[in-house]
Formats: C-alpha cells, structure tokens, sequence
C-alpha cells in the first residue's frame, strides 16, 4: 500500500529543498557569473547579479598574462598519470584479495586504511628534501608520484569492494567448460570488472585534481598544477575578480562535470564500500 | 583443486608490489623524520648540526603557538564534523522526500565537494566575505546592518565556514544513500501503529545511519585535521596564530622557516596525535564494517 502525499506536503518539501541547494551551489553559481563581467562590474555594490555587459576577456586575458592551458595541461597530467600508474598497482592487489582472500587479508586492508591516517605534515620535512636531493622538486613526475602513493589506498579498497561482487560461480563454470586461465580473466572477469575500474578512475582522478597539500608545497612555475596556480591569486591579483573568477572557472568545471556523474561511485568509493 | 598452490602463489605476487610501496612510503619518511627531529639542522644555518637530543620537541612543546594550533586544529575539525553531520542528517532527510526536479537538486547540492579548496577559500574570501563589496556585506547592508570584516573580525569561524561548505555536500550524499536503503515497509509498519516522526525518527532512522555517520566522521577526520590549503589562501594562519593549525604551523616551521629539526618535531607529534584519533576511529570502523 502506497503513502498518498498530499500535493501541499510534496510543494513544501520541494521549495525547502531549491532553497537550501541553491544557497549551497550559490558561490559556484556566482563564480560563473563573476567570469563573464568586466572587472569594474564584479565590484559593483550593489552586486549586479547578471552580467551588465557579458565579455569574455577574462579568460583570454588569463590565458595571456599566465599561460593558463600548461597549468591546465599540469593538472590533466599529474591526476590521469598518478591514478593510471595507481591502477597498474591496485587492480592486481585488489584482484588477489578479493579471489583469493587469506586469513591476513582483512589486517591488510585495514593497515592500508590507517596508512591514509598518517598527516601528510608529519613527512613533509623528508619529503621536501628527498625531493630536493633528486631534483624532483617541481616536476610533474615527482607530483604524479606521490598523488599516486596518497590514493593508492583508497584505489585498492574500492576496487576490492567491486571485485568482491562478482559471483566466483562464473569462474567454476568456465572452468567446467574447459576455459584456460587467459580466456577466463579476459573474457569473463574483465567485463564484469570494468565498471568498477571506470569508477575507481574517475573518483581518484578527481581527488588528485583537488589535491592541495603536495600539490602546493611542492610546486613552483614550472610544474604548477591549476590548485597551486589558483593559489597564486591569494594576494594582490585576488583583487581582480573576474580574472579570479575566469581562472577558477576554468579549473572546476572539468571536474564538476565528472563529479555529477560519478555520485554513485563516490559514494563507495569514499567509504570504503560501507555505504552503498 | 589442482591449481591452488599455483593461484595462491601468484595471488601472493599480485598483492607484492602495493604493499611493499605502502610500506616504504608509510615507513622510510617516517624514520626520516624521527631522525631529523632529533638533529640540529637549519638550512638558515648550516654550520650547527649535530645531535640536538630532546631539545626540538621542547621548543616545539613549550612554543605558546602550538597550545593555539592544537585548540584550533581541534576547534575546527570538531565545529566542521558537527555542522555537517547534523545539517546532512536534516539534507539529507528533507532530499529523501519526494521533491520536483530531485535530481537537479542533488546535483546542487553535491557540486561543492568537487571544488578544488584553494578557489572553494578564495571565492569566498573575496566574493563573498570582502567587506565592502562582497555578498555578505550586500546582505547586511540590505537588511541594515553593518558589514562584517568576516576573515578579519571572526577568521576562525571564517575558515570553519568554508571548510564546512566543502563537506557538508560529502555528508548529505553519504546520508541520504544510507537513507535510502533504509526499508520503506518498516517505516510504514511503524506510522501505523502511531508512531510519530520523532519516535520514528530516533528508534529507526537514526539506528540505520548509525554505520553511515560514523563512516562520515572517519573520512571527515582524516582530511580536517589536515586542512591546509583554505589556511593559506585566506589568512596565512593569522592575525597571530588565530587561524594556525598543526598542519600550518609545521608547514610554516618547515619551509618558511628552514627549521628542518624543529618542524620534524612538530611532524612526529602531529603523527602521534593523529594516530591516537586513528587508532580510536579504525576499531570503530573495523567493528561497523563488519556488522
């Protein structure tokens, strides 16, 4: 038997709900806006709320002034690098725990959950000199590697909660019929495994996009990705509002569109496959 | 079967290599810096290094600023997980209802969590809290009050405010999915024999989230008591310290200082402390994920 709502009951529900999302996604939504005004008209006060006069000078003056698209380039590198090289890591890790679980696969599980505990200040100081010594400081090679080390925890588990779905029944099936141990891995737990792959890629690729600890304190010009160039507006250029605005519109929106797409994945993703 | 040994052998050598890299990266950095801490080492002086025994811990122990990055850094993860535990209990109870345009909503309110933190700190130090053209002070003046100097007359509370923005959207998702599991027949069962919303609300909603919040807080705590980048971009830990927490400080300590041995200092008693809260957190997780 179904709950009949009453239609007032349904319009209440949903005029709270607009209210408290649009005040949520406001500071996005003004961001936005703020990138196709003219400096003078993002100062307004009052605020005008739409563009008095829509350009789109800002982004190419960012652009211009900063050589926006290789901070851009930075970002798209360091994020897909660091979780691709992940991946070759945590699928073969995630695989054997999940098809062939020990009696020390759990403690090994949570040892890496409490790996991810460890305050990434508290081996900053090595780090930087590590990197220093190596001439990795500012390189994107050294910035994919240790993104790739932060998530790799994080990659395995919910790679692990994935592959522990998949019925191990196929498996002796296949078997049965005389599959050899290539043709199985390939033709049937390759595709069942493939979502799961999907998601894990896009939830690591966007944590190292928003990645703000490593990414900032171990950058200069050169290997700068967008969180450390963005940074850079902290003082007096944070003046210029609308070039603020155009520059951190630029950065999120990529993963924001991801990001609507993945709810489901993060989710899981985010609590170790706890909550589903 | 016959291919066990075989399977169990290469099971072995497929797990190999991420636990021997979490292993190194967990331990070498570690050992590094319990060593450093307990040297003399300056890159502002070069010539005095040598064994400084116990003497980093006791100037980082005794600095007043780190008694203030403690309360801070507690302030703030504490403030930051009650705002968006209870907010994204409410979210995510009011978004389970049935709402016009559901998915539309949804897609508002998570989009905040996909905001890198150093524009999330920045947009909202300038757009919104800037006190003589930011919206804050608009909407203070329109109700005819005076705009606040929020990063400089309240800058903890700032800092808490946009931290808790980020995560607030993190809890309502997690909330609501576990909400949504929850079974509508039992709800049902429960109305009927006259339960109102508190009782339901208290003896069967808040029971079911019980893994999901505490899931929550996990998650939250390990990113909070970290937080770095908002800091940076907003105030630089200030006026004073007032916005300093232990990340901060050794941050500071490390690289605008080049007090290598001192800032180690500061990274194994921010490991020791967070381990405490991990040790506490991880057991409780350990005995919910198994329920």
């Amino acid at each position: 038997m179904a709950r009949a709502i009453s239609p007032q009951k349904k319009w209440t529900f949903t005029i709270l709900a607009w209210i408290v999302a649009l005040i949520l996604f406001f500071p996005i939504l003004w961001t936005i806006l703020t990138a196709f005004k003219t400096e003078g008209d993002a100062i307004l006060f009052p605020p005008a709320f739409l563009p008095p006069h829509w350009t789109l000078e800002n982004f190419f003056e960012v652009q211009a002034r900063s050589d926006y698209f290789r901070h851009f380039f930075n970002s798209v590198v360091i994020s897909v690098g660091s979780t691709l090289i992940g991946l070759l890591v945590a699928v073969p890790a995630a695989w054997s725990m999940a098809f062939a679980p020990t009696k020390r696969t759990k403690d090994i599980l949570m040892w890496m959950l409490s790996t991810k505990m460890m305050p990434a200040v508290g081996v900053l100081v090595p780090i930087y000199l590590i990197f220093k010594n190596l001439g990795l400081l500012d390189s994107l090679a050294g910035l994919t590697g240790i993104l790739m080390l932060i998530n790799l925890p994080i990659m395995v588990w919910m790679l692990y909660t994935y592959f522990r779905e998949i019925p191990v029944d196929i498996l002796e099936a296949s078997r049965m019929d005389g599959a050899v141990l290539w043709k199985e891995i390939v033709y049937v737990l390759l595709p069942m495994a493939i979502p799961g792959i999907a998601s894990t890629l896009l939830l690591n690729i966007i944590l190292a996009w928003n990645e703000a600890f490593w990414t900032l304190n171990l950058s200069a010009a050169n290997a700068a990705p967008l969180t450390a160039f963005i940074a850079s507006y902290s003082s007096p250029e944070g003046l210029f509002w609308a070039k603020l605005s155009a520059a951190s519109t630029l950065a999120i929106a990529p993963i924001l569109v991801i990001g609507w797409f993945s709810q489901k994945q993060l989710v899981r993703g985010m609590t170790f496959g706890a909550v589903k | 079967m016959a291919a066990t040994v075989n399977t169990r052998r290469l099971a072995r050598a497929m797990l190999t290599p991420a636990v021997v890299i979490l292993f190194i990266w967990m331990i070498v950095p570690l050992v590094l810096t319990l060593w450093y801490s307990f040297q003399n080492y300056s890159l502002l002086n070069p010539a005095n290094v040598g064994f400084a025994g116990w003497t980093n811990y006791q100037y980082f122990l005794t600095d007043p600023a780190f008694f203030q990055a403690f309360a801070n850094t507690l302030i703030l993860t504490l403030s930051v997980l009650a705002i968006t535990v209870i907010g994204g209990i409410l979210l995510g109870l009011l978004l389970d209802q049935f709402i016009y345009g559901q998915g539309i909503v949804r897609i508002l309110v998570i989009s905040p969590f996909f905001i890198m933190p150093t524009v999330a700190a920045l947009v909202w130090k300038n757009m919104l809290m800037n006190p003589n053209y930011g919206i804050f002070a608009w909407i203070a003046t329109s109700l005819g009050m005076q705009p606040v100097a929020w990063l400089e007359t309240y800058p903890l509370f700032s800092i808490i405010l946009i931290v808790a923005w980020q995560w607030l959207p993190f809890a309502t998702l997690i909330l609501l999915t576990a909400l949504q599991s929850l079974d509508e027949e039992q709800k049902e069962a429960a109305g009927m024999d006259g339960a109102g919303f508190a009782s339901l609300f208290v003896y069967i909603t808040l029971p079911h989230l019980a893994r999901a919040i505490t899931v929550v807080i996990l998650i939250e705590t390990i990113f909070l008591l970290s937080v770095f980048a908002e800091i940076l971009v907003t105030t630089g830990g200030g006026p004073g310290y007032a916005t300093t927490n232990i990340a901060y400080l050794i941050y500071h300590l490390a690289l605008l200082d080049y007090d290598v041995g001192g800032a180690s200092a500061g990274g194994v008693v921010a490991v020791i402390l967070a381990n405490i809260v991990a040790i506490f957190l991880v057991r409780l997780v350990g005995k919910n994920l198994e329920a």
